[in-house]
């Protein structure tokens, strides 16, 4: 499958919505902030990496799928948490690029000047992610033809 | 120190904001969910960490981070094999997967970095 972007997602956002990951990515972030304040980076530094909108995004996931396939008229829970599995698959691919995101800024923080160090690391995050992401494609493709 | 975290949630709600939204953009949901494991959350916090502390800190966060990202990996792979099995609400499923997140990370920090 082909990676393409829709711009209709975008009709599909509410406002409770944008709120919500407003809400939570706000909220983790000054909370990262305060337990680095309180017990130190080692402990603060942990929850820079905390799946603080999963419940949100698993859950708007599994809606929006449902809804698609109401409009036409079917009942769609099933396809909804198949969406939902397939947006937490592609996660445990980000994480992997998370990984290496720490992994730089743990090595050259203390050498670098701070927007070269973080905008190497989040290069290196999308690349790392997007080459996990094509090749599970390819490794799919090939197990599935070598199957049938 | 309330201003400091005052800007700490603004920051970090519009940038995790952004990544959600450049998620919905794309399809197939597989490569939607890359953006779920944004390093949003650190983008923030790590450039007020280098503004404000020097670079040893911030080395420190990032090696914390990785621990982190490690523990999110198992929480995504439950995760997703949960919701595959389709038995289980995505909330239930996702409480699951934060208290996994939780025991791998500090269970690392208690072994390896404490």
């Amino acid at each position: 499958m082909k990676i393409h972007v829709s711009l209709t997602a975008f009709r599909q956002i509410r406002w409770n919505e944008l709120g919500l990951r407003f809400l939570l990515g706000g909220v983790i972030t000054a909370s990262a902030g305060f337990i680095a304040m309180k017990f130190g980076p080692v402990i603060g530094g942990l929850f820079l990496a905390f799946p603080a909108i999963l419940p949100a995004s698993l859950t708007l996931v599994e809606k929006h799928e449902v809804q698609k396939k109401a409009e036409k008229g079917m009942r769609g829970a099933r396809r909804g948490r198949q969406a939902a599995a397939a947006d937490a698959a592609g996660a445990i691919l980000g994480s992997c690029g998370m990984i290496m995101f720490g992994f730089i800024v743990w090595q050259f923080a203390p050498s670098y000047h701070l927007w070269i160090v973080l905008g190497s690391a989040t290069l290196v995050w999308s690349t790392v992610a997007l080459c996990l992401w094509m090749l599970r494609k390819h490794v799919n493709s090939f197990l599935q033809r070598f199957v049938n | 120190m309330w201003a400091d975290l005052s800007l700490r949630f603004v920051l970090g709600g519009v940038i995790v904001s952004l990544f959600a939204h450049l998620g919905d953009m794309f399809q197939p949901k597989s490569f939607a969910g890359l953006f779920s494991a944004a390093p949003s959350v650190a983008l923030a916090t790590l450039g007020l960490a280098f503004l404000t502390h020097d670079g040893n800190y911030t080395s420190l966060e990032g090696r914390s981070m990785l621990v982190g990202a490690i523990a999110l990996c198992f929480c995504s792979q439950l995760v997703s094999r949960l919701m595959m099995c389709g038995r289980w609400h995505s909330l239930a499923v996702a409480s699951w997967g934060i208290l996994l997140w939780f025991g791998t990370a500090f269970g690392i920090w208690f072994f390896a970095l404490q």
